[in-house]
């Protein structure tokens, strides 16, 4: 037997991992990355254009803080897509606890901003747990479904499921957080959906939720109790009719419409008035959505939906190939988060849902949103990592 | 294979296709609900963007912003009691804005004539103001009419269509409750100018502004000013404001400035100065500190005429002088800008240079044989012609003997190149220099010398150089000595306080619009000259025997008087009309009180007042009771009969 070794100079160099796939960035869901860069990068991009003089003296005020919670967001995403997902199946006890106990907190001693106390200031930034309270709930809940479903009834697993989603989405109700609190009912729903919770159940859902609403709306300020706050009910009510009072809640809607409308299909670019000279208000948050439509017009408004589309679309695609059940109800739970924040927003925006104070995932501007957004990316990155290893495995399972 | 098959349940039911096709089936209907939400948001755009987008356009160009400008009032300014002397009211003021009028001649014109016949004014009035406030104050709207009625601003309001580019605003206008009271102190507030606009004190503020712009208005300008607040409303395409407030920024008032004035010793100053219908000046100081309790010009003006947006030519004329007259015009204050010789209230000045310097001794006597001669056959004479006989420094300062004062004065030349004592402690004690009161324009003055004289020789601006004559002039506040009466009370001070040479000032503190002290105004003296203790007796021991002995020169007026003080009268000569020509006497007095130990100076002066006896005296005198008399003291100002002769041979 003859070995023969190779001059040292034709050895094959090792392969060494690059710094793409170091990070991990070579394994993620393509589409979905790229989407979810493509709306911060236009966040960025808008801000950069249309906030130069809302501050005096710092032109890059925006830009630079939404770029480094950005940065701080992909960081997270990143992080969270290399670990295994369904480990936080056993950390379900204490995400929920984790959960309850930031957004009781903040309603004890959080900070108010115009009433509503939702942030809690730490050293170094204000946080606002109901964000990331979000990811914690699904997480929690997709645990528990898959929990209950040993030993219990069906119908005591939805009773069950439904109460231990509920209950936080009252206590942020009573932040009060009306929009938050939606998102936290459409991720228990989505996780009961998912889990494939009857369909009967649902109906019985559907109807204790009429009954309680005639409750609230119609009983019981008729006994002199109402339960919701007056701005909110203001802005239920004038979102039916918004140009009747121009002074009051419905003048957002108003301008929102203006500004939305103004931008025409290709948008009124530096001739944009409507966020320039301050009549949108909110318009680096929960009105982002008019200035890209006042800015850059049905194309531009076109392009960030299509994004939103996008990830979706991969959403629901991962919630399909998941390994496990878990992984569908997180991603399921994920994708019905976007299309509520998505639609809502945008339904506000545009004048067809009521003022709720939501913002818009990735573009608004806000630190917890977009790195709670970035989180919920990095999670389904990581079912989407995991269900290409199972299925990578079980390939060559069948062909050795 | 399950022994219990009903107690699995579903999702963990091992039928892993049933399982995978419920998935499927559960994610299409969330596929499905975010397609349809996707489909009404598309439409719902298309709807708004493609098909309304006319409409929605044409509602953002209605949405306008104007930036209003909210005025900060201006702080007041009050006497060292706490009474007001400029306060602010608030005035609606009918404005046009020119840039929004009708562009069209016609509609332009039609609009201001139907405007005219509202407030009762014609046509050309109305263009006429327009064109002259545009000229002067080119960034503010142009004022037409001040506090105009309720009626006329409700009128407005309902009828806003058809009156474009009109409106009533508030404005805050200075208001003097004393009317022309201290007008030189104050000064006044105008508009800025493109000049000042560049000025780096003035950063901040905007053309259309009101800045002051003479006395305390100016010097305090950046303390009194405030801040301005901002607006920015929602205006309709008409530019008429919808009510909806797009930010706002409130104005921060100006702090309030408490002057060191007294408000008795001021008004005893200017009627007793202004009494003789002559050009004059007081000035009234603690010599302790100098802070000034009353300071005056005559002719005065009324400051509140500069409230009015635009002064008439012949107001011009009236305050700043049409500039063909010799005569300074009233905007001129005599007792910080009046460059005039001091007579012989220059001679205590004299006394201490002659003391400090050893050329003169308490006990050096002097012969005044009437006839100073200054060679070539000239003589100096006294002011009255006659003669003395031998005086020492003490009775020469109580009957202002000149040629005492002539020889000491040619003793202090000691050289024709270069200043002597005279002029060093000339300058040292105030004169020559600005004392740095804090009031704008002050001027210098001069103390002539051998360098300034043999400079202007060799410039061929005079007809020769220095000689001792001209010391000996100036030894008795003659010829080219220029100084104001600021200066003199400040010289006065020093001997009288033990040489503290004060620095002047008019302001006490600066208090925030809620009482809160912001500020103390009191400034260390400029410097301090040690002038000995017997030297000082000796000089104040002479001008109190020239005001209260028996044979001094203002006896007649201080002879009585309840408070013992030492005070100097002075007569200068000038030429106001050029020299040689028609010679006037420039009366002058200067007094410590109370004697010994002084605590206030009052220096007046009375151009063409004749002797220092005859008008600054008695003003003095008045200015002096006011003082005493919010002191505690009850002096009762008896009718000071002017003396219309004098009598004695010394000059005054």
């Amino acid at each position: 037997m003859e070995v023969q070794t190779l001059p040292r100079r034709f050895a094959r160099p090792r392969e060494r991992p690059g710094v793409f796939e170091r990070v991990g960035i070579t394994s993620l869901d393509p589409l979905l990355t790229v989407g979810a860069l493509g709306l911060i990068a236009f966040s960025l991009y808008t801000f950069a254009v249309t906030t130069k003089h809302q501050i005096p003296g710092q032109p890059d005020y925006y830009v630079v803080r939404q770029a480094v919670y950005g940065g701080i967001g992909i960081a997270f995403m990143l992080a969270l897509a290399r670990i295994d997902y369904s480990r936080l199946r056993e950390l379900r006890v204490g995400l929920y606890t984790a959960m309850l106990t930031s957004i009781i907190a903040v309603l004890m001693l959080g900070s108010a901003t115009r009433g509503s106390k939702r942030w809690i200031t730490l050293p170094f930034f204000t946080f606002q747990p109901s964000e990331l309270g979000k990811l914690l709930l699904l997480c929690a809940l997709a645990g528990f479904a898959i929990d209950r479903g040993r030993h219990l009834s069906e119908r005591q697993r939805t009773a069950r499921l439904m109460a231990m989603g509920f209950l936080p989405a009252l206590i942020v109700f009573a932040q009060p957080d009306l929009g938050t609190a939606g998102v936290y009912i459409v991720i228990t729903l989505a996780v009961l959906f998912i889990a494939g919770v009857r369909w009967t159940h649902f109906a019985m859902l559907a109807a204790i939720v009429a009954t309680a609403a005639t409750l609230v709306f119609v009983v019981a300020p008729l006994a002199g109790h109402p339960v919701l706050k007056g701005y909110q009910q203001n802005r239920l009510t004038s979102f039916l009719n918004p140009s009747q009072n121009p002074k009051s809640s419905s003048y957002q809607i108003n301008q929102s419409l203006i500004a939305v409308g103004s931008g025409g299909k290709t948008g009124r670019g530096e001739q944009a008035t409507q966020a320039e000279n301050g009549f949108l208000p909110e318009a680096d948050t929960d009105f982002i959505f008019a200035v890209v439509g006042e800015r850059f017009g049905f194309v531009g408004a076109a392009f960030v939906l299509s994004l939103y589309a996008l990830l979706i679309w991969r959403a629901l695609r991962i919630t399909a190939l998941s390994k496990n059940l878990y992984g569908s109800m997180i991603a399921g739970g994920i994708a019905a988060m976007l299309m509520f924040h998505v639609f809502v927003n945008v339904g506000i925006t545009i004048g067809i849902l009521p003022i709720t104070g939501i913002p818009l995932p990735l573009m608004s501007f806000g630190g917890s949103s977009v790195v709670v957004t970035f989180m919920a990316i990095g999670l389904l990155q990581s079912v989407y990592v995991q269900a290409r290893l199972a299925s990578k495995s079980r390939a060559t399972a069948s062909a050795y | 294979m399950f022994r219990d098959e009903r107690e699995r349940p579903p999702v963990f039911r091992d039928e892993r296709e049933r399982t995978r096709t419920q998935l499927n089936l559960r994610i299409a209907v969330l596929g499905g609900i975010a397609l349809v939400m996707f489909s009404i948001v598309f439409f719902r755009l298309w709807y708004l963007q493609v098909l309304s987008s006319a409409k929605y356009t044409k509602e953002a160009q209605n949405n306008q912003v104007r930036q209003i400008t909210v005025q900060a009032p201006r702080g007041e300014i009050l006497d060292r009691s706490g009474q007001a002397l400029v306060k602010n009211r608030t005035a609606l003021s009918l404005q046009v804005r020119t840039i929004e009028l009708p562009s069209r001649p016609h509609k332009r014109r039609s609009e201001l004539v139907r405007l005219g016949k509202l407030v009762g004014m014609p046509y050309s009035r109305i263009r006429h103001d327009i064109h002259v406030q545009h000229k002067q104050v080119p960034a503010s709207p142009v004022t037409l009419r001040r506090d105009v009625p309720y009626d006329l601003v409700y009128y407005l309001r309902e009828n806003q269509d058809r009156f474009p580019g009109v409106s009533v605003n508030r404005v805050y206008v200075r208001t003097y409750p004393h009317g022309t009271l201290a007008a030189h102190v104050l000064g006044y507030v105008r508009e800025i100018d493109a000049p000042e606009l560049k000025e780096p004190r003035f950063a901040g503020v905007k053309p259309g502004d009101q800045v002051g712009q003479a006395g305390v208005e100016d010097s305090y300008d950046s303390v009194l000013r405030g801040i301005n607040g901002m607006e920015r409303v929602q205006v309709d395409a008409a530019g008429q404001p919808t009510g909806h407030i797009l930010t706002r920024r409130a104005p921060k008032g100006g702090d309030n400035l408490k002057l060191s004035l007294s408000m008795p010793v001021q008004e005893a100053g200017e009627s007793a100065v202004s009494s003789f219908g002559l050009p004059g000046a007081f000035v009234a100081m603690n010599v302790h500190n100098g802070q000034i309790l009353g300071l005056g010009s005559n002719p005065t003006y009324d400051p509140s005429v500069f409230a009015k947006p635009v002064l008439t030519k012949a107001q011009t004329a009236a305050i700043f002088g049409s500039g063909t007259s010799s005569n300074p015009a009233p905007i001129y204050d005599r007792a910080i800008q009046g460059l005039y010789p001091t007579g012989s209230t220059m001679k205590p000045i004299t006394s201490v240079a002659g003391l400090e310097s050893g050329k003169l001794t308490a006990s050096t006597v002097i012969n005044d044989t009437g006839c100073f001669d200054i060679g070539g056959g000239h003589c100096l004479r006294n002011a009255g012609g006659g003669a003395n006989g031998a005086l020492t420094l003490v009775p020469a300062l109580q009957v202002s003997d000149d040629y005492f004062f002539y020889q000491v004065g040619a003793w202090l030349n000691t050289s024709d190149s270069k200043n002597g004592p005279l002029q060093k402690w000339a300058k040292t004690l105030g004169l020559g220099h600005t004392t740095g009161i804090d009031l704008p324009g002050e001027t210098s003055g001069l103390v002539p010398g051998p360098p300034w004289r043999n400079g202007l020789y060799k410039e061929h601006k005079t007809d020769r150089p220095w000689s001792y004559g001209d010391n000996v002039q100036l030894a008795t506040g003659q010829g080219d000595l220029e100084a104001d009466p600021l200066q003199m009370a400040t010289a006065y001070a020093a001997i009288g306080n033990g040489g503290d040479v004060v620095r002047p000032h008019v302001g006490l503190d600066v208090t925030k619009p809620n009482g809160q002290v912001v500020q103390e105004i009191d400034p260390a003296p400029q410097r301090h000259v040690n002038i000995d203790p017997t030297y000082r007796a000796d000089i104040l021991q002479g001008i109190h025997e020239a005001a209260q002995a028996a044979g001094g020169t203002s006896y007649q007026v201080f002879g009585g008087y309840p408070v013992p003080v030492a005070g100097k009268t002075g007569t200068a000569v000038r030429y106001p009309y050029g020299y040689p020509g028609p010679e006037v006497d420039q009366s002058w007095y200067v007094v410590l009180a109370p004697y010994p130990n002084p605590k206030v100076v009052v220096a007046v002066t009375i151009e063409r007042g004749g002797f220092g006896v005859q008008a600054a005296a008695p003003a003095a005198q008045k200015i002096l009771t006011a003082y005493f008399n919010s002191h505690g003291r009850n002096i009762k100002q008896t009718g000071v009969s002017v003396p219309s002769s004098v009598s004695t041979v010394g000059a005054y």
